[in-house]
């Protein structure tokens, strides 16, 4: 009799585990890779499209030249583009690895490729709020 | 490899990927989503177009 409702009990418990730890988890995997925090709670058309929207937006500001901005404690506008290039996550540290983003931003197109790390960075901020939302059941 | 978009293009693919991403965030139905997504890629555009014919007129 005991057995029998403690295997009844186990299954529920389990679910409740990953929910549990679902809030943490999305948002960190999202933060490191766009998307990927939609992704593992099973929106894969919305994680897919996130990816590639952000993806495409960063690749495309390092292929224009972009500067990358670097941990620094210097100009105010310099810590913003910093915490803004922070939020692309993994790409922004492989970036950073791989010593890129160093453009001098000498033209027009360099400084829109700046932008675009900039905004793909901030994008994704809000795709792992959005994924947060999700985890917690506050959006579908 | 570097690519050398024009004005207009970055402003164009700027304008698509924000889109999708504030209509995937910013609403809760699939149909909600790619309404907000469409309107804000217009608004995006039309901004970029207004501000160029307001520079222009100003330029005159």
């Amino acid at each position: 009799m005991a057995n029998s409702t403690i295997a009844k009990a186990k299954p529920a418990a389990e679910p409740a585990a990953t929910a549990g730890l679902m809030p943490v988890i999305a948002p960190a995997v999202g933060w490191l890779i766009p998307g990927a925090g939609h992704i593992i709670q099973k929106r894969w058309i919305r994680g897919a499209l996130l990816l590639i929207s952000i993806g495409t937006l960063f690749v495309l500001g390092l292929m224009m030249q972009g500067h990358i901005y670097k941990a620094n404690g210097g100009d105010i506008l310099d810590i913003l583009g910093f915490i803004g290039d922070l939020g692309a996550g993994g790409m922004y540290i492989v970036t950073l690895a791989m010593n890129g983003g160093q453009g001098a931003i000498a033209f027009a197109i360099a400084d829109y490729g700046t932008k675009f790390m900039i905004v793909a960075g901030l994008l994704n901020f809000i795709a792992v709020a959005d994924a947060y939302h999700i985890a917690i059941g506050k959006k579908q | 490899m570097t690519i050398q978009l024009t004005h207009f293009s970055a402003a164009f693919v700027f304008a698509l990927f924000a889109s999708i991403v504030f209509g995937i965030t910013h609403r809760e139905t699939t149909r909600d989503m790619v309404r907000y997504g469409l309107y804000c890629f217009a608004m995006f555009l039309g901004g970029v177009l207004a501000a160029g014919w307001a520079m222009w007129l100003v330029r005159r």
